[in-house]
């Protein structure tokens, strides 16, 4: 049984990797289609000259960076708040944000916006997509932060308010350097997640925000291109490596 | 303490409004707007009406309603006979448990859309697989892999497989080893042995990892869509659908929250496992 386990794990793991391998390995096809002709560049320089693409790519950074900032700021301390003591209300409203469906947050998201709007001449734009990204990632920062205070010595805390420290001082100065890897490692999953949303996105985004994800759909919507393959194993690539020192920090 | 009181509603505070001014206020709107009229040219009109959820009775949407929870079981099912061995495997593995978990769970962080779109390069009729197949003279025209039932399940199985392996592992590592021993000891294969004992002892995590995957299967928007080709409309789809191309909000919006009601109520035998997440 021993046997059989390994040779179904293993072709489980190939399974899960070979489809990004693959894609990426077509990446530096130089054929358009599914046969290898020989090995080039020419796709990743091509995504490298493409305007739209390079656009893209700021406005969804921009939007990550914002978002993991919010996020990661709140989330951590409203971790640190519900690890002192806990707040049924706040936590059912977090856990129900992970199970709802991204397409019932993304369109509760566009009816609110649409609402808003009537009070005001604003646009759905950047700033309703950063806002929407908060939403929907804040829950995965609460729920590293809570993970790394639950294997946290309260003793630590005790022993510098006994000093003389007041509260304030105490999570400035012994439990944000303490918590610091946790607080690197969700904000970037934050950024992980948010950098690659396109539903929610898709719906709040104005036409002048369209973002990486939502160029990535269109093209894969209209057929497979090699630029899209170049692009997909640089993502994957950076995204890999991004989850990789998150997990790398939680564990320290 | 007062003053540790104060400072835990300052730290609180920016969450709960985040939470009620992007989470439960547009859930709010959206209830409001399932009750509403929809416009001659969309947006929401009075008079307050039922009709939103009398029209989501229609045949014509319960087949719709059918075909998520059908095609979630499914992928769901599929998940654990897939999972349930790597996840034994993992939690039996002398070293690296860590490791190989991560390896499980790496995929799935990277994104979700360039995972949907890697088995559209791989399955569509000028894809990989069909080019080999023809290349080896197996098939002698391309066989239609993609844009069907079978593809997004294929797709959903794909996304969320690391759902159902994460609790598994967790309920077979705390199983202690000696019980499969001692059943084999008394004469059990190593196959019944698993059955009989393993399997019926391993229930909390296959019911946590069926509940997991099947949630985000039911509210599937990408998948269906993208290796469905737009012909298997599942909730998620119809939601969108009524918000974009149909403009009509009050539908989409009654839809949507009885999307998110029945994701509520399936998530209610997992109370037990969110608490220890929140």
């Amino acid at each position: 049984m021993r046997r059989f386990l390994s040779v179904y794990a293993g072709a489980a793991y190939l399974f899960l990797y070979l489809p990004l391998a693959v894609l990426s390995a077509f990446s530096f096809n130089s054929s358009k289609i599914a046969t290898w002709r020989g090995f080039t560049f020419d796709w990743y320089r091509s995504v490298f000259h493409n305007r739209a693409l390079l656009e893209g790519t700021v406005n969804s950074l921009i939007i990550a960076f914002a978002a993991t900032v919010a996020s990661t700021v709140i989330g951590t301390l409203a971790g640190y708040a519900l690890w002192k003591k806990r707040s049924p209300w706040l936590t059912n409203a977090l856990y129900m944000s992970l199970l709802a469906p991204e397409i019932v947050t993304g369109v509760a998201l566009l009816a609110l916006f649409q609402w808003a709007f009537r009070f005001g001449h604003l646009r759905l734009g950047l700033h309703t997509v950063i806002l929407a990204h908060i939403s929907f990632s804040l829950v995965y920062v609460v729920i590293v932060i809570l993970a790394r205070l639950r294997t946290f010595d309260p003793a630590l805390e005790e022993a510098a308010s006994d000093l003389g420290a007041n509260r304030w001082q105490v999570f400035r100065h012994v439990t944000i350097p303490l918590l610091l890897p946790a607080i690197l490692a969700a904000a970037l999953l934050c950024f992980t997640v948010s950098f690659d949303d396109y539903v929610i996105t898709s719906l709040v985004a104005g036409v002048d925000s369209e973002t990486l994800p939502m160029m990535i759909y269109a093209m894969a919507r209209k057929g497979v291109s090699p630029e899209v393959n170049a692009l997909s194993a640089m993502i994957t690539v950076g995204l890999g490596v991004l989850i990789l020192v998150a997990s790398r920090l939680e564990r320290s | 303490m007062p003053s540790n009181m104060r400072l835990r509603s300052i730290f609180l505070a920016p969450a709960v409004f985040v939470m009620i001014a992007l989470f439960v206020v547009p859930l709010l709107i959206t209830l409001a707007y399932s009750f509403l009229t929809r416009g001659p040219y969309g947006g929401v009109f009075t008079p307050w009406t039922f009709e939103n959820y009398q029209r989501a009775l229609d045949p014509l949407y319960l087949v719709i309603l059918w075909r998520s929870v059908w095609l979630a079981a499914v992928s769901t099912l599929f998940c654990l006979i897939l999972a349930f061995p790597v996840a034994l495997y993992i939690a039996r593995a002398e070293r690296n448990k860590a490791l190989l978990l991560n390896l499980v769970m790496l995929p799935f962080w990277t994104s979700f859309l360039i995972r949907t779109y890697a088995w559209m390069f791989l399955l569509r009729d000028t894809g990989l697989v069909n080019v080999a197949l023809e290349g080896l003279h197996v098939i002698h025209a391309p066989i239609p892999l993609l844009f069907n039932d079978g593809a997004v399940v294929l797709g959903l199985v794909y996304g969320f497989l690391p759902f159902m392996v994460l609790p598994l592992y967790a309920t077979l590592e705390k199983l202690d080893p000696a019980l499969l021993d001692a059943a084999c000891d008394l004469g059990a294969t190593p196959w019944v042995a698993l059955w009989r004992v393993i399997v019926p002892l391993s229930k909390p995590g296959i019911a946590a990892g069926c509940v997991l995957v099947f949630i985000p299967c039911l509210g599937a928007y990408l998948t269906p869509d993208l290796m469905g080709g737009g012909k298997t409309v599942m909730l998620g789809n119809l939601v969108q659908s009524q918000f974009t191309t149909a403009r009509d909000w009050p539908f989409g919006a009654a839809i949507s929250l009885l999307l998110m009601l029945i994701v509520l109520v399936v998530a209610r035998a997992l109370e037990k496992q969110s608490e220890k997440l929140l």
